[in-house]
């Protein structure tokens, strides 16, 4: 296995584009990885070949996209630090992983994970409440701290009238902000986000993520949180992230501003999808318009 | 929903740093207080439960004793008659029954938040009857039979051994590297087990097999050991003593707030492995530790009283209803001893000259609850 670590080694990047933040001047990444690989056993799933380094960069919208299978859900993993890393290091704010105790690693970096289980009869102030857990003593017991933390993420998501509400009785879209809120209450300058916005119709995809790209970093005023999400909608995407990370075969295959990475030639790589981009009329942003043999022929 | 967030976020998103909006706030209270407030008047009302319940134990019944005489009796004066029967058989049966219920239902308490399965209770999961053929092994074959500490110590090591295969058969062939790529993947071991059916399918086979064991050895007993024995596996106050009755108040003081501890910890499992995870919980680990105090609990009461039926389900569903929904260890545990110390009542004087064994009753009340849990949580699923 490769784990070259030292130097700053830029992964086999196809276009010119490199897995490094998108300004070199600016501030240091949120999150760093290095000689990184993370699989299941003896089967590798990102980094295999050639290990893993990638920034993510502090205070921005990171969506990560690709196809089913490449790798994505298991980088949110090593992330979290729930499945540990074969090899290298993760760096995160500048202070490595290693040796950093889980409930205060809990109190950094946040993950919403793709299917969470709603236990039955808890209303959404129950459930926001346990996001509280990693500022939490040894029996548990709550404090003003809690409370203000957990008004605050309510409001944010929107959910201040709904909070006597049974989650069971939340539609698909305030139940998506429910868990968010509790990601929210968990007040981490990190938040991880695998598919926030599956299950939810357009419009609430749309709404939630504008919601999630104007967090604000719940430790340092002023500043927008780091939030790096797991996206399907390419569109989507395009329209909420300041960062777009493409991985193929647990590989990253660019990274940079949406302009620079969703073009044809990168969707046919990464998806095999022949396709044309334009900009947004109104914003700017790309639009992947997909493309098929009998398209092409029709035209 | 037809209103956008824009405006609302915007507008919080604002403020700086963590500050909520007033309204926002005060909602959050309200309903903390409302919460924290049923969770301790329930508490609350659980307690003074047990205490009459304790009362009405030791005062009424076939023998009846006064306030006052009790009283004196506790002082240390002596009422022939009035005296033995308070201190040797109406007061332990009381406390003793206090005691192993709160053991029970904060074992179940332990277990059902753990496995994440109302079904999941040690005496479902065959905890009780490894501890009841320890037991009883430590009658037949032990040195110095049946004194209170050897049964003890021999029924917390078969509790903590039917843990342990049924935890051995329900992970075995789940280590991590047979997942890959899916959305279970990384959960191997015991993390990857809890919430499964696997454990009370492996619990129930270790149940009915101790069960079996437990049989055999009984029909190796001499005539005047398998009368007791045979009472206290059915569950039964009858054999206790101030020396068990210690033995468990020890044994309580040490698990009872080890539990409490776990089963806060174990908050975020509920929400499933990734994000407990992301909480910062270790739900494998953690869990590990709460079954293990939770059939030491078990153990323990088991030791003192008999495996008495059904009282570890019953506590944990019980307590919820009370509390609305909210998972509390203390709860459970009174309501274990208020279930125990009633049933035990119950038995004694409810059916005539017929002095029912604990157990029968607690049994007889938990088969339809636990067949009820049972169709609603098929239903769910």
């Amino acid at each position: 296995m490769d784990t070259e670590s030292g130097a700053r080694a830029v992964p086999e990047a196809t276009d010119g584009t490199t897995a490094g933040p998108p300004s070199p001047g600016g501030p240091p990444p949120a999150i760093r990885l290095r000689g990184v690989t993370l699989g299941y056993g003896d089967r590798v799933v990102v980094g295999p070949g050639q290990a893993l380094d990638l920034d993510l960069p502090t205070g921005q919208t990171t969506a990560i996209i690709g196809a089913n299978g490449c790798g994505k859900s298991t980088l949110l993993r090593g992330l979290t630090r729930q499945l540990p890393r074969l090899t290298g290091t993760l760096e995160v704010l500048g202070r490595s992983a290693e040796h950093w105790p889980a409930r205060s690693y809990a109190r950094t970096v946040a993950l919403l994970p793709q299917s969470p289980v709603a236990p039955d009869g808890m209303t959404v102030e129950q459930l926001v409440d346990r996001g509280r857990h990693p500022h939490r003593g040894w029996f548990g017991a709550r404090t003003s701290t809690d409370t203000e933390a957990i008004a605050r993420a309510l409001e944010l998501a929107d959910l201040v009238e709904l909070a006597g509400t049974d989650v069971s009785e939340l539609s698909g879209g305030q139940r998506q902000r429910a868990w968010l809120a509790l990601v929210l209450a968990q007040q981490t300058p990190v938040v991880l986000l695998d598919e926030p916005t599956s299950y939810l119709d357009l419009s609430h995809q749309v709404e939630l993520m504008d919601l999630v790209r104007s967090l604000p970093d719940p430790t340092v005023a002023g500043q927008r949180a780091t939030v790096v999400a797991v996206l399907h909608e390419l569109n989507l995407a395009s329209r909420s992230a300041d960062h777009v990370v493409a991985m193929a075969h647990g590989q990253v295959v660019a990274a940079g501003p949406p302009g620079q990475v969703l073009t044809p030639a990168l969707l046919e790589e990464v998806y095999g999808l022949d396709a044309d981009v334009v900009p947004d009329p109104l914003l700017g942003h790309p639009v992947v318009l997909p493309r098929t043999p009998a398209d092409r022929l029709g035209a | 929903m037809s209103a956008p967030t824009g405006e609302a976020t915007r507008a919080a998103a604002g403020r700086p740093g963590s500050s909520a909006a007033p309204d926002a706030l005060a909602a959050v209270r309200a309903l903390q207080s409302g919460s924290r407030r049923r969770l301790v008047t329930v508490t609350l009302a659980l307690a003074v439960a047990l205490v009459l319940g304790m009362g009405v134990r030791v005062l009424l019944g076939g023998y009846t004793v006064t306030i006052p005489d009790f009283l004196a009796i506790l002082g240390g004066e002596t009422i022939p008659g009035a005296s033995f029967i308070v201190l040797q058989e109406k007061l332990p049966r009381a406390v003793a029954g206090a005691l192993a219920g709160a053991g029970f239902g904060a074992a179940g308490a332990l277990f059902r938040r753990t496995l994440r399965n109302p079904l999941a209770s040690p005496d479902i999961l065959g905890v009780t009857q490894g501890a009841a053929v320890a037991a009883v092994g430590m009658l037949a074959f032990g040195p110095g039979s049946g004194s209170g500490a050897g049964m003890a110590v021999a029924a917390l090591v078969g509790g903590l051994a039917a843990t342990a295969v049924v935890l051995g058969f329900s992970t075995a062939g789940r280590s991590g590297g047979r997942l890959g790529g899916g959305t279970s993947a990384g959960s191997g071991g015991l993390a990857g087990a809890l919430g499964g059916t696997t454990f009370i399918v492996a619990g129930i086979a270790v149940a009915t097999l101790c069960q079996a064991v437990l049989s055999g050895v009984m029909l190796s007993l001499n005539q005047h050991d398998l009368q007791s024995a045979a009472i206290w596996t059915a569950g039964s106050l009858n054999a206790v003593t101030w020396e068990r009755i210690v033995v468990l108040a020890v044994l309580l003081v040490v698990l009872l707030p080890a539990g409490g501890m776990l089963h806060a910890r174990l908050a975020p499992a509920d929400l499933g492995g990734e994000l407990a995870h992301g909480l910062g919980s270790r739900p494998g680990r953690t869990g590990l530790g709460a079954l293990t105090v939770g059939a030491l609990l078990a153990a323990a009461a088991t030791a003192a009283t008999g495996p008495l039926a059904f009282v570890a389900l019953l506590s944990t569903p019980v307590a919820r209803g009370l509390t609305g929904g909210r998972p509390s260890l203390p709860a459970a545990a009174l309501c274990g001893a208020v279930i125990v110390v009633a049933a035990d009542f119950l038995a004694a004087e409810a059916f005539g000259g017929a002095r029912l064994p604990t157990g029968v009753l607690t049994g007889a009340a938990g088969a339809p609850l636990m067949l009820w849990l049972l169709v609603r949580s098929g239903r769910r699923s």
